[in-house]
């Protein structure tokens, strides 16, 4: 199985559930698919700088071939960013929870019986 | 290198920095240092406005690094311009909410307010495309504090829909920017112009979805149909000056598709040229309707102005897409004008909501209340304005997208929209003015004084956008024919290359 495969299919899996599970509808499950749809888009990033291996991210005047750095300067800027905002989803839908007694995203009270007992 | 390019982001960082070094004993030290911080900005931004105005576009070079390998801030008409609107609008909503201490509701309100400025500037003055969004997320973060500042149980319940819709946006973003740097090898706005238009013919496709991809997150700002919906719930529920503030942040959207649009995806470049134009347009007409519409349904003042924010920023919309000069010197002309009126509403309704607390901003009958003959002149005003009736600027504004849109084979259903939208929101406004100021007399209670700390000075902020609203008029001429420069500007993408990249790349 080619690296890229396995990189592309790791992309598409994380997305699929990040998205499934922002669809949800209680916080919990929202945030958990924010975080997996992070993590998709840092694995994207990296693959933009295409996937080599075995070279290294710096360029020198004796290093005739070298991985971009780039990408990995903006994965890592894109990890802080997301690993921020995760931390204030988490206190905003705990403190959400606290003052309106649901963690239904679209605040309205627990009506129904819960469907899937997610 | 002119260094002043980098003081609307060093000054409201540093002075958001300063309030959190100590906590202020005596109030009114934090309200100068805040107001200080947004009359310097004022001067600074009309400094840089002077630099731009003759057409030259500066470039500073972070760290001196040269584009396209370090970071530039690019200073050209439309920005300066941008950066003008945010400062004025700024110092005029701070004065708002430290004559209402609104500030004094929570903790935090100046520095918030102050990274939101930080972050505003900075999307405005940025050349590079990563850089862009960090910018955007220095600005939602300062707006999610701002938001929820005051707090309430309704107001986190939108807080938190508010705040994963954008970090959903922001994941769109970065997949947006990852395709554009997987096609073209560089994140520089300058250079993926010069490289987008000789993509191989396997990579056009890419560049388009990263092209339409970066489109939708910048739409799902300006609250362009289908990705409006969070807006009005968000705005009707944070505090009004807050949500007066954000008049600008529904521009920033507007802002990066005309930057993006003209600059990258213009005219040169081949399969992708002017790719989001034809989804643009009619989700943009479709704004127009429901966001005038909205002002019929809605409840409340804050609900009203939310909806006519979605509106005005969709009629300015229609005139971007159109991607033509004379349709984006309407839009120009159009975009301060919206700005200040979606302000000015909200500040209104914040006004009448405090003069009569026990109905606040609700649009029912109630008793009369302090300072309501000016209170209702400036609703007056501010409805006048929002639909576009004579004698303020969203006449001048709406004609002149009117005239721009004659010539377009779309001519027909853009008129149609926005003459009906107009009336619609006529009626809608009538209806809220006429309900809350004229029948007011038919209730029998006495005349309600007002509350205590509501004084009259309170009027003095929404009186200023008012006077600000009339300036545009009264200098209509001149500034429709220094906004047909600034659009001039925009399309002429080969000099904002050549001043970024050098004289010999442009060639």
């Amino acid at each position: 199985m080619s690296l890229e495969f396995l990189v592309a299919s790791t992309i598409g899996v994380l997305t699929t559930a990040g998205i499934y599970l922002c669809l949800r509808g209680r916080t919990f499950s929202v945030v958990l698919g924010l975080a997996m749809l992070s993590y998709a888009i840092n694995v994207f990033l990296f693959a933009m700088g295409r996937l080599v291996i075995n070279r290294p991210p710096i360029y020198g005047k004796d290093v005739a071939d070298y991985a971009d750095p780039l990408p990995q300067a903006l994965v890592l800027t894109a990890i802080v960013i997301a690993f921020g905002m995760s931390a204030l989803v988490v206190v905003l839908a705990l403190r959400t929870y606290l003052e309106t007694g649901t963690d239904q995203v679209d605040g309205l009270a627990d009506a129904q019986p819960d469907d899937d007992g997610a | 290198m002119n260094h002043l390019i980098i003081a609307p982001l060093l000054l409201p960082a540093i002075v958001a920095a300063l309030f959190l070094l100590g906590r202020w004993r005596a109030r009114w030290i934090g309200s100068a240092l805040s107001l200080a911080g947004c009359v310097a900005l004022v001067l600074i931004a009309l400094a840089l406005f002077v630099t731009a105005y003759g057409g030259t576009i500066s470039v500073y070079a972070l760290g001196n690094w040269p584009a396209p390998f370090g970071i530039v801030l690019v200073l050209d008409r439309l920005s300066a311009l941008m950066l003008v609107l945010t400062s004025v609008l700024a110092l005029v909503v701070l004065c708002h909410a430290v004559i209402t201490n609104l500030d004094r509701k929570g903790w935090h309100f100046h520095p918030l307010f102050q990274f939101q400025l930080l972050g505003l500037n900075g999307a405005f003055l940025t050349g590079d495309l990563f850089n862009l969004f960090v910018f955007f997320e220095v600005l939602l973060i300062a707006s999610y504090g701002l938001m929820l500042h005051g707090q309430g149980a309704g107001r986190l319940k939108v807080g938190l829909q508010y705040v994963i819709i954008n970090l959903v946006g922001s994941t769109l973003f970065l997949i947006g920017i990852g395709m554009l740097y997987g096609v073209t090898g560089t994140l520089n706005m300058a250079d993926m112009a010069l490289r987008i238009s000789s993509l191989p013919h396997g990579d056009q496709g890419l560049a388009r979805a990263g092209a339409l991809l970066l489109t939708v997150v910048f739409a799902l700002k300006a609250a362009l149909l289908p990705l409006h919906l969070w807006l009005p719930r968000t705005y009707a529920s944070t505090s009004p000056a807050v949500a007066a503030l954000f008049a600008i942040m529904t521009k920033v959207g507007v802002y990066a598709i005309v930057r993006t649009t003209t600059l990258i995806f213009g005219a040169d470049a081949g399969a992708v040229a002017w790719a989001p134009a034809q989804w643009m347009l009619p989700s943009a007409v479709l704004t127009v309707i429901i966001g005038f519409t909205g002002l019929l349904a809605a409840r409340g003042l804050r609900d009203q102005a939310a909806f006519g924010v979605v509106g005005s920023t969709g009629t300015l919309l229609v005139a971007v897409s159109l991607f033509e000069p004379r349709a984006i010197t309407a839009a120009l002309y159009y975009l301060p004008h919206s700005t200040l009126t979606g302000a000015l509403l909200f500040l209104v309704g914040d006004l009448v909501a405090r003069h009569r607390p026990d109905y606040g901003d609700a649009i029912t009958v109630g008793p009369r209340f302090a300072s309501i003959g000016p209170i209702s002149a400036l609703y007056l005003l501010a409805g006048i304005a929002l639909v576009g009736m004579p004698p303020l600027s969203g006449f001048i504004g709406k004609l002149l997208i009117l005239t721009a849109a004659a010539a377009h084979p779309a001519a027909g259903w853009i008129w149609v929209t926005i003459l009906v939208s107009t009336l619609i929101g006529t009626i809608g406004l009538a209806r809220a003015g006429s309900i809350l100021f004229w029948k007011s007399s038919t209730c029998d209670e006495p005349l309600r004084p007002a509350p205590a700390q509501v004084g009259r000075k309170a009027l003095l902020p929404s009186a200023a956008l008012v006077a600000l609203l009339a300036a545009l008029v009264l200098g209509a001429g001149g500034i429709v024919a220094y906004m047909d420069t600034v659009s001039a500007q925009l399309f002429a993408p080969r000099n904002y290359i050549e001043a970024v990249l050098g004289r010999q790349a442009g060639d």
